[in-house]
């Protein structure tokens, strides 16, 4: 584990590269270098496989993994410091300027971007390396394509780093020292200029391997300490993720390795080395054994502190140890433990001295986002090759699309398959993407081109549908095409013929955006609406709960001023004057009430339902309107609608009828539409879906337990598929103040890809802000209707498993009667065939859906991704974040029908497998007491931790049935950001904010060590955001911040931090807003005062510590997760 | 003294009551074979110039199955203040009040000529009239706007404190609330749901909310200021709102496809005005008052489906069984009309369409309510307009002419039973000694309850004489029938009415010249006539027909005058000697004959047949035609066809119809102006003389008739030809004189046929 992050810490290898500036820019840059290398190692190794073609790219993908990231830091010396930042920044800086020299040679080009199309699909480092690669491979990524100049790019980003870096020195001798390595780059730069990048990519895997290890070591304890564990561990590591560990071995790797670091190293090395060395050096060969994983370097990368010698280092011990406790010990002794670590491996016994694992020597969360954020952030991603790993959710990137659909749209969990279902099986790596078609672009990226091909519509294959895509091949001089997913061959329409160049491309490449682009859309033509009727404009109706808590709590009055203004913004199209949805309103207690709001009206009319039990909507005339045309009567209405029911003494509502209610008016008028419902209890009322109270946390860790999560009655789900049936999505804002049953009440938002809300003890002061944001941008999100999404691949695997919030009437298409810009849809594959590598594996997702114009279209999405014969490569171009995603999901359907317990054990298992996969079949031979992660996969554990810690799967006891099952489906169509964010919150010292800049401050790690006294702290988790205010904070900043004058006098009620005019304040307002404006929903602030009683909420969200409900601390379940992996290997 | 007929017709203006024998035969046996069955036609509300209504209770006999009011058969015994009851013998006490009494102070109730007396009492609390209309919203954009207007009007015509209610319905029924501001609030119903008394209710919040007692607390009491004041208002409350609601009122928005009936749920908005006044306003007087265009389409009630392809039933498919609907439609309606009129409230229907619009199934809930039932082509005609504005008509006092919840209960003296009552009214299942077991009509009771009536409200009531073959007439030698009908007069006040009345006994075998003499043909043509109609609800038209025959023959035997088998000499005694002919037209009347009739139509006739008054049934039964010409003043003629002259005008009422009908010679001279020359000014006065009279009848009747001005050879002249008995039809035309007269194109008999096959078997021996 360690190793692994200190594989990360790679980048910082690129730093001290400089010193080993061979090995690194093989790695960094050099990966990419090695992509005519890989091919070459492909041969031996099996990741790399990318075949040849890819050389070049794969250089680049290599690269990409980590090494270039480092490029990418480059410019910013600062980036070194990020990546070491953890770890050891010096370090890193001193090797670069060499490296720079020759890499700069390179790297010239920034064309990167142009080549990066070049097929190389982006093949991240070996999973091993995962830090190096990552920073690398992200810059390799975009750069792949350039693959040398990229590089080079990259190449002098690092050294730059590195002279920046002070590190050069330690590095300098390190690295010089350890390996031939240096020499190897330097071959590489030559080869590289001519091409090579290719072969510096493999390198990075490598990179680690090489720097890492050896150069630690060599760097000396002395060097160690500085940049202690980050110097080291940035060698280190590389060669532990780097698999090329044996290679790397034989450099310094042998000597070194052995203790700790070896261990970690294997992983690492293993990928690295192996595969860059090998290129580089060809160092294949050398792979001693050990080498490679002792890479020290991993050790060192991870304990970088702990010179070598130190055998027991924390992190390596404990991966040795396999049991993490033991190597706590290790870790205070590091340097000691290297030498011992070894042993470790083999005590079990040596733990007991080191008690605790360091928490900085495991993989950290932060460590991996600034450094991917640092690496790849500053370039655009180009999506023209296939298989690329964009950057991580966490890294503002643009997107340039070249013809793969930009991971704002899909993600995966790997970009390369394993081409046999029983590598799959094997490696028992969920294969899935996480879909969000809608997706909201930054302005600065454009919107999916809308193609209209006439009243013949898309040009489809004849035999599986699929839609006209960048990857259908024209043959017969542009007459015919192949289908890319099935082969069959089909008639290109006269209309839509064109002559081919040489190159056997259409000539009209570069005009139509279906073959070009990864994303676009077509106008669906009449046959593909229902009953062959092109839709009217969608309606939005808005249902408001007026018994006699909703108006007692002022909510009424609140939505109906609200209203007023909110209606000037409803989603419009494109450039239209004003919005084509129409709106009507309904009210409702234990009867219905509709509002007659024609424009011909001198005043409303409103008509009560109250035959609740078969419901019925009174009028056809004026219940839809315009909002322009009916504006007086609309305000007259809003303004009555508080006074009318101000002395309701009404308690009872109903809930099924308001759905069917919007769902016959939506029938009526004969379109689509959402519901807007705002509702208050549990619908206890006589009438259909009637609920009784239900909860019972004695069922909590029993058998019964699901029960909680499923639905009381079946009615909704029959009312779901009605809805969906009609394009009729629903809306809940629930203003709960007791159990009202979200897991029953939210079938049919859910089913019909709706949203809830939920603000548990509704207050009119403290949280009108939050759901009056919540209500504007749910209103006039960008949302299309009458949705039904499929999913279409390449022969040999299929989409069989969806996670989300639609319906399904069949085994292939996602039904969504409504569908938003934060609506996301996992997809699961399976094997049902062999796929090959050469053609790699298609998705093609096409969504047909009615805009909020009422237009009929489609809107696909094209990825390519790879294949690959070696497990390798599948754990090399990984993504955990989408991985995390989707094992949430998964986690969270099945606490519907199994135990939270076997959902959580099932969790743990799996990822054990996952893991004792990759060791078992990618990483250097090691002692088995030895954790080793893939490189993309270090923070698994991390994160799957936090999910099996989250509320639904194990909650505390203030935790409400009506929470978790919120929650749960919540999470179930959360992206990837919102995921990763929500599993692992985001924490910021406030304090350490520059006040003249706009960046935010670092984030720290999740652990209440990390918390100090003295300092101001947010965190945010996409619900929710803490401002946590120590007890021993200055009195100026207090007065700054709240404008109190001491700590006793800040309320806990505060909801909002006050306006006050200073830089302090000012910036962390900012701060808030920024945060605010990033997530989808608006978060809830609270002021937890360090001690407060509040604390404990927030402590909750500390993920990486124990937790009260007995979750386990990030330590402790790396160390279980070690013992199964034990397990499974033993 | 003076001759039956002013007897009679004295005691139809003092009483409102017309025995078919002013004469009684002394025992059952007698009776029987008086073959016309002892019976009265009561007007319970009959107005009265010179009847000022006493303001105090009137005096009960104390036996408590009696209970009869003191009147002036009663013997009295000024000094014991002591009055012996007529009916039941009983003597009782004369209330305190009463202690001036003796031979000179007498109260009114014990003079003559208040055998029948009013008395006014205060009894419960006085509440308002009030009128819940419930119109159709499926109609033409003109038949609307004309009934908007109407139901605006009306507004104008109700008294200020009356409560005023709007149920409009079309594909779904909706109840308007009235007392908004700023917004205007209704409840809708789905019209394809019956739903039951209590669910309306609860859905229109009107039950009381179930107030958990809460420990510690007295239960809550609500002041409840009417929860229902949201539906039904005072009208000078809401007289603005109301007037602009009902502007507001659209058609129906539900589109009606092509080759479909506008869905009108009928049925449903009817159950919810009935549920909503009954949970409201229970016994308290008012009225439902429905306004359709058209058959019910949908939900409960249903009549005929949406299909205009289908059409919907005529008498030949009730015949043929071969309907879907009717059964269950009027089980639904019959369901409704009892609960209305266990709560005392009654239901008009206003039913104008081309077509049928159900009368037939919802005839009963007029029926039984005393509700009106009118029918008309289009809402936008003076017929419904005139019409519906004389619902409103007021009498001389200057209140309404109708009055609620009034209940008829008869009172006979023990020689007598109770057979049953003919009218608008429903039994109220009241059992006592003076009830037979032989009913005819609604029987089974002594009391009735009558919803709604107005002063021509008429009821046939029939009785049986008890009495044995053997026993002497009875003691005092009269029999008395006292009839109490209590009633809310539309001044809110409760009124009680008491009609006392006597008849002699006779002897039948003896005395059977004063019988017969005493018979009251128009009246008894008027109840047999009432019971065939009564009948033919049940029955099939060709049993009833005979069995009136069958009646008829008796009769004659019993009272005619004839040698065995010899036609010729039969002769009937005059006060007998309209009667067959009366029966003739009743034969041909359309309340037996359906052909030519829609079912509708059956029922629209038969409903106000059931309840006018003895000369409207008369002119009902048999028509009546005036001629003019210059031949002599306007005079009646005989209802024949030889009464149809080229030069005269002729004015037929049939009660539903007024018919001008201009003679061949009249028309062309009419055709060729000559009414515009000044030299024929007489001409101008003829055409205008019988234009004139018809208005009368137009102004005064309700409902109005239909008023038809037709020449010879115009296609309305049907009206007239059908009417007239068939002297001269293509048959015999050439047997008769060109002038006498136009011949019929039928096969049916004429009154000489009839009559000539009436005394064969009259005569004959055989029958």
């Amino acid at each position: 584990m360690s190793v692994n992050q200190q594989a990360h810490t790679g980048p910082p290898y690129g730093q001290p590269q400089p010193g080993y500036q061979g090995y690194q820019q093989p790695a960094y840059g050099g990966q990419p270098l090695p992509g005519e290398q890989y091919g070459a190692y492909n041969g031996p190794m099996p990741g790399y496989q990318q075949p040849g073609p890819p050389q070049g790219y794969f250089p680049s993908l290599g690269f990409p993994s980590k090494g270039s990231p480092v490029s990418i830091n480059s410019d910013t010396s600062s980036l070194p410091p990020n990546f070491i930042g953890s770890l050891r920044a010096p370090p890193t800086t001193g090797a670069p300027p060499p490296a720079s020299g020759a890499y700069n040679q390179f790297g010239h080009g920034d064309v990167q971007n142009g080549i990066p199309t070049s097929a190389a699909p982006v093949q991240r480092p070996p999973a091993s390396q995962p830090f190096l690669p990552r920073s690398a491979p992200s810059q390799q990524y975009g750069p792949p394509p350039a693959s040398v100049q990229q590089l080079t790019n990259h190449m002098a980003g690092m050294t730059i780093v590195s002279t920046t870096a002070s590190a050069p020195p330690p590095a300098g001798l390190g690295y010089g020292p350890p390996t031939s390595a240096p020499p190897v780059s330097e071959t590489f730069s030559a080869p590289y200029t001519p091409y090579t990048a290719s072969p510096g990519p493999p390198p990075t895997t490598v990179f680690q391997g090489p720097p890492l290890a050896q150069p630690p070591f060599p760097a000396q304890p002395m060097s160690m300490q500085r940049p202690p564990t980050q110097v080291p561990g940035f060698a280190p590591p590389p060669p532990s993720t780097g698999l090329g560990p044996s290679p790397y071995p034989p450099p310094a790797g042998a000597p070194r390795p052995p203790p700790m670091p070896g261990p970690p190293l294997p992983g690492q090395s293993l990928a690295g080395p192996s595969a860059s060395q090998p290129n580089h050096v060809s160092s294949p060969p050398p792979p001693s054994p050990m080498a490679g994983p002792h890479p020290g370097p991993p050790m060192g990368g991870l304990h970088g502190p702990p010179p070598p010698t130190h055998p027991p280092q924390p992190g390596y011990q404990i991966q040795q140890n396999g049991s993490f406790e033991q190597v706590r010990g290790p870790q205070p002794n590091y340097p000691g433990a290297y030498p011992g670590a070894p042993n470790y491996g083999s005590q079990p016994g040596a733990p007991p001295p080191p008690k605790r694992l360091d928490p900085d020597s495991i993989p950290s969360p932060i460590q991996v986002i600034e450094d991917d954020r640092n690496n790849r952030g500053s370039e655009p991603f180009v999506t023209g090759v296939r298989g690329q790993v964009p950057p991580l959710v966490t890294t503002n990137f643009l997107v340039k699309d070249q013809g793969n659909a930009s991971p704002r749209y899909i993600r995966c969990t790997s970009y390369n398959i394993p081409c046999t279902s029983d590598m799959a099986k094997q490696s028992q790596v969920p294969l899935a993407a996480v879909i969000k078609p809608l997706a909201t672009l930054p302005p600065e990226e454009n919107l999916p081109y809308l193609v209209d091909h006439g009243e013949s519509g898309p040009v489809r294959c004849n035999r599986c549908k699929a839609y006209m895509c960048p990857f259908m091949q024209f043959i017969e001089g542009g007459r015919r095409f192949q289908c890319c997913f099935c082969s069959c061959v089909t008639e290109v329409p006269p209309q839509y013929f064109q002559h081919l160049d040489h190159t056997g491309k259409r000539v009209d490449f570069y005009d139509r955006p279906e073959l070009s682009l990864g994303s676009y859309e077509f106008l669906a033509t009449v046959d593909y609406c229902k009953n062959n009727k092109f839709p009217s404009p969608p309606a939005f109706i808005f249902m408001i709960d007026v018994s006699y808590n909703a108006v007692k709590s002022g909510l009424v009055r609140l939505i109906c001023e609200e209203l007023k203004s909110l209606l000037d913004y409803l989603p419009r199209e494109g450039n239209m004057e004003e919005s084509a949805i129409r709106v009507g309103f309904v009210t409702y207690n234990k009867v219905l009430h509709f509002y007659n709001v024609k424009s011909s009206l001198a005043q409303p009319q409103m008509m009560v339902v109250s035959d609740v039990a078969d419901m019925f909507v009174p009028l056809l005339d004026g219940f839809l309107v315009n909002v322009n045309e009916s504006r007086t009567v609309i305000t007259s209405l809003l303004d009555q609608i508080p006074e009318m029911f101000a002395d309701t003494r009404e308690t009872e509502t109903v809930f099924a009828p308001v759905i069917q209610a919007g769902l016959e008016a939506l029938k009526a008028a004969e379109c689509a539409g959402k519901l807007f419902i705002f509702h208050t209890s549990l619908p206890i009322a006589e009438a259909p879906g009637k609920l009784k109270n239900r909860d019972d946390k004695k069922l909590i860790n029993t058998d019964k337990e699901k029960t909680l999560f499923q639905p009381q009655t079946s009615f909704y789900n029959n009312l779901a598929k009605d809805c969906v049936a009609q394009g009729c999505c629903v809306d809940l804002f629930l203003f709960p103040n007791q159990y009202l049953d979200v897991a029953t009440l939210g079938v049919v938002p859910y089913q019909t890809g709706g949203s809830i809300y939920k603000y548990a003890y509704f207050q009119l002061e403290t949280d009108q802000d939050r759901f009056l944001n919540d209500l504007r941008r749910d209103v006039q999100k960008e949302v299309g209707f009458d949705a039904v999404m499929r999913v279409r691949t390449s022969t040999g695997i299929r989409a069989t498993d969806f996670f989300g919030a639609f319906y399904m009437s069949n085994t292939t298409d996602v039904e969504m009667a409504g569908l938003d810009c934060d609506k996301t849809i996992t997809v699961e594959f399976k094997h049902d065939d062999k796929l090959s590598e050469d053609s790699g594996a298609l998705l093609q997702c096409a969504l047909l859906y009615t805009s909020c114009a009422g237009q009929r279209r489609l809107r696909i999405h094209n990825l390519s991704l790879n294949c690959c014969t070696q497990l390798a490569d599948l754990y090399r171009n990984c993504e955990t974040d989408t991985l995390i995603n989707y094992l949430a999901k998964y986690a969270y359907r099945g606490v519907l029908s199994s135990p939270v317990k076997a959902v959580r054990d099932a969790l743990i298992s799996q990822c054990a497998q996952i893991l004792a996969c990759y060791r078992k079949n990618c990483a250097s031979p090691s002692s088995a007491g030895q954790l080793i992660l893939p490189e993309c996969m270090k923070l698994l554990p991390v994160y799957l931790n936090c999910v099996l810690k989250s509320d639904v799967l194990q909650p505390g006891p203030e935790v409400t049935t009506d929470d978790r099952a919120y929650i749960r489906q919540l999470v179930t169509s959360m992206d990837v950001a919102e995921t990763n964010v929500f599993f692992y919150p985001r924490l910021l010292p406030l304090t350490k904010a520059d006040v003249d800049s706009d960046s935010l401050p670092a984030a720290i790690r999740n652990s209440e060590e990390r918390l100090c006294k003295g300092d101001i702290y947010l965190l945010e988790n996409g619900l929710n955001i803490f401002v946590w205010v120590g007890v021993n904070v200055q009195q100026g900043l207090l007065q700054n911040l709240f404008g109190v004058s001491s700590f006793n006098q800040i309320s806990n009620a505060l909801n909002a931090l006050p306006v006050l005019e200073n830089p302090f304040s000012r910036k962390v307002r900012s701060i808030v807003d920024m945060l605010q404006v990033q997530r989808s929903r608006y978060m809830k602030l609270i002021i937890v005062k360090q001690e407060d009683k509040l604390e404990m909420l927030f402590k909750h969200f500390l993920v990486e510590d124990k937790s009260l409900n007995g979750g386990a601390s990030y330590v402790d379940f790396l160390c279980h997760m070690h013992k199964e992996i034990r397990q499974l290997l033993s | 003294m003076a001759t039956y007929l002013e007897f009679i017709q004295q005691n139809e203006e003092r009483d409102g009551v017309r025995f078919s024998w002013n004469v009684w035969p002394s025992s059952r046996l007698e009776a029987t074979r008086m073959v016309v069955p002892l019976a009265c036609l009561l007007t319970p509300l009959k107005e009265h110039l010179d009847l000022p209504p006493v303001q105090y209770e009137p005096v009960l006999c104390s036996r408590p199955t009696c209970k009869a009011v003191l009147n002036p058969l009663c013997q009295v015994d000024y000094r014991a203040k002591l009055w012996a009851c007529n009916f039941c013998f009983q003597r009782n006490q004369f209330p305190p009040a009463y202690a001036g009494i003796s031979e000179v102070n007498q109260p009114a109730e014990l003079m003559p000529q208040f055998s029948t007396i009013e008395y006014i009492v205060q009894r419960g609390p006085q509440t308002p009239l009030i009128f819940l209309y419930v119109v159709d919203t499926c109609l033409e954009e003109e038949d609307l706007q004309a009934l908007k207007e109407s139901l605006q009007m009306s507004l104008s015509l109700l008294p200020g404190d009356a409560l005023v209610g709007l149920i409009t319905f079309g594909r779904m029924v909706q109840v308007h609330e009235l007392s908004c501001e700023g917004i205007s609030k209704s409840y809708v119903f789905r019209g394809t749901k019956d739903l039951t008394a209590k669910q309306i209710q609860d859905m229109l919040g009107l039950s009381r909310p179930v107030v958990p007692v809460q420990q510690g607390r007295p239960p809550h009491t609500p002041d409840q200021p009417i929860i229902s004041s949201r539906f039904l208002q005072p009208v000078h409350k809401i007289d603005m709102n109301l007037t602009d609601l009902l502007g507001e009122l659209q058609r129906d928005p539900q589109p009606v496809t092509q080759g479909k009936r506008p869905l009108r749920s009928t049925g449903v908005a009817l159950s919810i005005a009935v549920g909503l006044l009954e949970c409201t306003f229970p016994n308290t007087g008012a009225r439902i008052m429905l306004f359709t265009g058209g058959p019910p389409t949908q939900g409960p009630g249903m009549v005929v489906g949406d299909e205009l392809k289908t059409p919907i039933r005529s008498w030949h498919d009730i015949e043929k069984d071969n309907v879907r609907f009717m059964k269950k439609a009027t089980k639904h309606y019959e369901t409704l009309a009892n609960r209305t009129a266990a709560n005392g409230h009654c239901i008009d229907i206003y039913a104008c369409a081309l077509d049928q619009t159900g009368l037939l199934e919802m005839k009963c809930c007029a029926n039984i309510t005393g509700g009106h039932m009118v029918m008309g082509d289009s809402f936008n005609t003076s017929l419904f307009k005139q019409t519906f504005q004389r619902v409103f008509n007021k009498g001389f006092s200057g209140e309404f002419r109708m009055a609620f919840g009034a209940i008829l209960d008869v009172k006979t003296s023990r020689e007598l039973k109770i057979a049953g009552a003919i009218g608008p009214c429903v039994s109220l299942n009241a059992k006592g000694p003076c009830v037979s077991e032989n009913e005819l009509g609604i029987g089974g009771t002594s009391q009735w309850k009558i919803c709604s009536l107005d002063p021509s409200t008429t009821l046939a009531i029939y009785f049986e004489v008890v009495n044995q073959h053997n026993a002497p007439i009875p003691q005092g030698g009269r029999g008395a029938v006292q009839f109490v009908t209590q009633y809310q007069h539309s001044s809110m006040l409760k009124r009680i009415r008491v009609t006392t009345i006597a008849r002699n006994w006779a002897d039948a075998q003896s005395q059977l010249q004063h019988i017969e003499a005493a018979f009251d043909q128009e009246a008894a043509a008027v109840l047999m006539a009432r019971l065939g109609v009564y009948r033919a609800e049940s029955e099939e038209g060709p049993d009833v027909l005979r069995w009136l025959d069958r009646q008829l023959i008796r009769l004659c035997q019993k009272f005619g005058q004839y040698n065995k088998d010899d036609p010729n000499s039969f002769r009937l005694s005059e006060s007998f000697s309209l009667y067959p002919q009366f029966m003739f037209h009743l034969r041909r009347s359309p309340f037996l004959q359906v052909f030519n009739n829609s079912p509708d139509e059956s029922s629209y006739y038969r409903h106000h047949f059931a309840r006018q008054d003895l000369t409207q049934s008369l002119i009902m039964i048999q028509p009546i035609l005036y001629a003019y010409s210059f031949h002599g003043p306007p005079e009646p003629v005989l209802l024949d066809s030889s009464s149809i002259l080229p030069d005269r005008i002729l004015l037929m009422d049939t009660f539903f119809q007024i018919v001008i009908y201009l003679g061949e010679t009249i028309a062309q001279w009419q055709k060729a102006g000559y009414q515009d020359m000044p030299e024929y000014e007489n001409f101008k006065h003829l055409l205008q003389a019988p234009l004139d009279d018809a208005q009368d009848i137009l102004q005064t009747r309700f409902p109005m008739p239909r008023y038809i001005h037709t020449e010879h050879g115009g296609s309305q002249a049907r009206f007239l030809l059908s009417k007239v008995n068939p002297s001269q039809t293509h048959n015999n035309l050439y047997a008769w004189g060109q002038e006498t007269g136009a011949p019929i194109l039928t096969d049916d008999v004429s009154l000489q046929v009839f009559m000539d096959h009436l005394k064969k078997l009259a005569v004959s021996s055989a029958s």
